[in-house]
């Protein structure tokens, strides 16, 4: 089926209608990766605040549940967590989508938060309680603040891998630009030309991606 | 008031294996300013923080006035409420302009309104000599300024005791005497000051009471005038004179400022 092309001469004019085919699927893809992204960074957040501030409990079982996530491969997690929307919440389509995406990038953003609130070392928090605030006020007026800003960087080079991984939603049944290159590939039996297409629509979308969390960065990032 | 305003009673605290107080007592009267000194890792700052429980004590208990903060049934944010610490490293919020930081605590606390805290923080920025210096953020200040806008943000809480831990050991040296003068202030003004430092001169010129912290424990603990000309122990004496020699007389009569 994806037998390399040889002898392959690009059509411009095929280039173009799958280019047009595919994009109506733009908006999917745009969908799955925003919802993942800002899921992941309440639940990413979330994890990473019990990961340090924690009981042993919660840090332990954060820890865990990161650790689980990262050492397996993306489509695996896709598959096991768009079972479990069933099976749980008796969830499916796109929206099981969205919550197998964003329990992987949950487990990634609670590192790079982890990392960030680490970075901040402990005179933070220690000068915040001394002026009688307790943890949690700490946390939220202190803490996470800077850490927001700590982690630009490293959560737009999430934020690209997110938009990425959005191609693996078409392997549980979401019809994606992934899945639409698929079709006009196998329609026109040139996938290569197909994956270009997906390929430049993918390209446009993380420059835009990066450009406004650059900008977003220079904004609002610590002054040092 | 009677009563001392700060007991510490038989303080302990061990790291591992390493017993760093070994049961430290004291007391402080309303308005004292007393300085601790001593070789390093002898627990100075230790001392300091378990006086707030930002290092909870191994052993021993901490009274302000006549509330036991080691109780667990105290609720330790109260009490902090009144004790004020400034720290070596400044350790501003670094997300926040100068009056911001001073504001934070007295809205999210002390829960006053944006308004009269800001009100409040201008008092306490104009205090330590920072008012055209309050919208800068702390990447904008010399080290000097961050540690005097750290103290007004301690003041603006209007505590009883406020503790200092090095608060100058991480200044240029140029820069050490706008943060003692700020000091010298406060304790003019009767603020009870319990001071962790190496500056002689300021310890000399401004402390009713001097204690020598050596081995976790306190070996002498006096008025500055016996402390420098007739300390108890020859290890003192000894110490003293390292630390002038190394130091200098910053904030004493006859050192200050060497540059403006």
């Amino acid at each position: 089926m994806f037998r390399p092309a040889r002898d392959h001469r690009l059509d411009l004019s095929l280039f173009l209608r799958s280019l047009k085919f595919i994009a109506p699927a733009i908006k999917v893809t745009v969908l799955l990766t925003v919802f993942a992204l800002t899921f992941g960074l309440v639940f990413g957040l979330a994890l990473a605040v019990a990961r340090v501030y924690g009981n042993r409990f919660a840090a332990t079982a954060a820890g865990a549940y990161s650790r689980v996530v990262r050492s397996l491969p993306t489509l695996v997690v896709l598959y096991i967590f768009y079972n479990l929307a069933w099976v749980a919440f008796r969830v499916g389509g796109v929206a099981a989508a969205v919550i197998a995406l964003t329990a992987c990038t949950t487990a990634y953003q609670s590192e790079i938060f982890r990392g960030a609130i680490q970075s901040l070392g402990t005179g933070q928090m220690a000068a915040a309680r001394s002026l009688g605030m307790s943890r949690a006020t700490a946390i939220r007026s202190v803490i996470i603040p800077q850490v927001l800003r700590l982690a630009i960087p490293s959560w737009s080079n999430e934020a690209a891998i997110v938009l990425k991984d959005s191609s693996l939603a078409s392997a549980v049944g979401t019809t994606e630009v992934f899945r639409r290159a698929q079709q006009i590939g196998a329609a026109n039996r040139d996938y290569l030309t197909a994956f270009l297409a997906a390929g430049l629509i993918y390209f446009c979308l993380t420059f835009i991606t990066n450009r406004v969390l650059d900008f977003g960065h220079k904004r609002y990032k610590l002054k040092t | 008031m009677a009563g001392p305003i700060l007991r510490v009673e038989n303080i302990h605290k061990a790291y591992g294996k390493t017993e760093v107080l070994r049961g430290v007592s004291f007391e402080v009267a309303p308005g004292e300013v007393v300085v601790i000194i001593g070789p390093s890792g002898t627990g100075k700052s230790t001392l300091l923080r378990c006086i707030n429980q930002l290092t909870p004590p191994d052993q021993g208990r901490v009274w302000l006035e006549d509330v036991e903060i080691t109780d667990k049934r105290t609720d330790i944010n109260k009490a902090r409420e009144h004790i004020g610490m400034v720290f070596q490293d400044f350790n501003l919020f670094t997300h926040l302009t100068a009056i911001q930081n001073v504001m934070l605590a007295l809205t999210k606390v002390k829960r006053m309104s944006p308004a009269e805290a800001r009100a409040k923080a201008m008092l306490e920025m104009e205090k330590v000599g920072l008012v055209d210096k309050a919208g800068l953020y702390p990447a904008e200040l010399s080290g000097g300024q961050k540690q005097r806008a750290a103290i007004a943000r301690s003041l603006a809480m209007d505590p009883k005791v406020m503790l200092f831990d090095e608060p100058t050991s991480a200044l240029d040296p140029e820069l050490i005497g706008e943060v003692l003068e700020v000091m010298k202030t406060l304790a003019g003004e009767g603020m009870t000051m319990l001071v962790v430092s190496h500056e002689m001169g300021f310890a000399r010129e401004v402390s009713d009471r001097i204690i020598f912290l050596e081995n976790g424990a306190i070996s002498e603990d006096g008025p500055p005038e016996r402390f420098f000309t007739n300390p108890k122990n020859a290890r003192t004496r000894e110490f003293l004179g390292k630390l002038t020699e190394l130091y200098g007389n910053h904030g004493g009569p006859r050192g200050g400022r060497r540059k403006t």
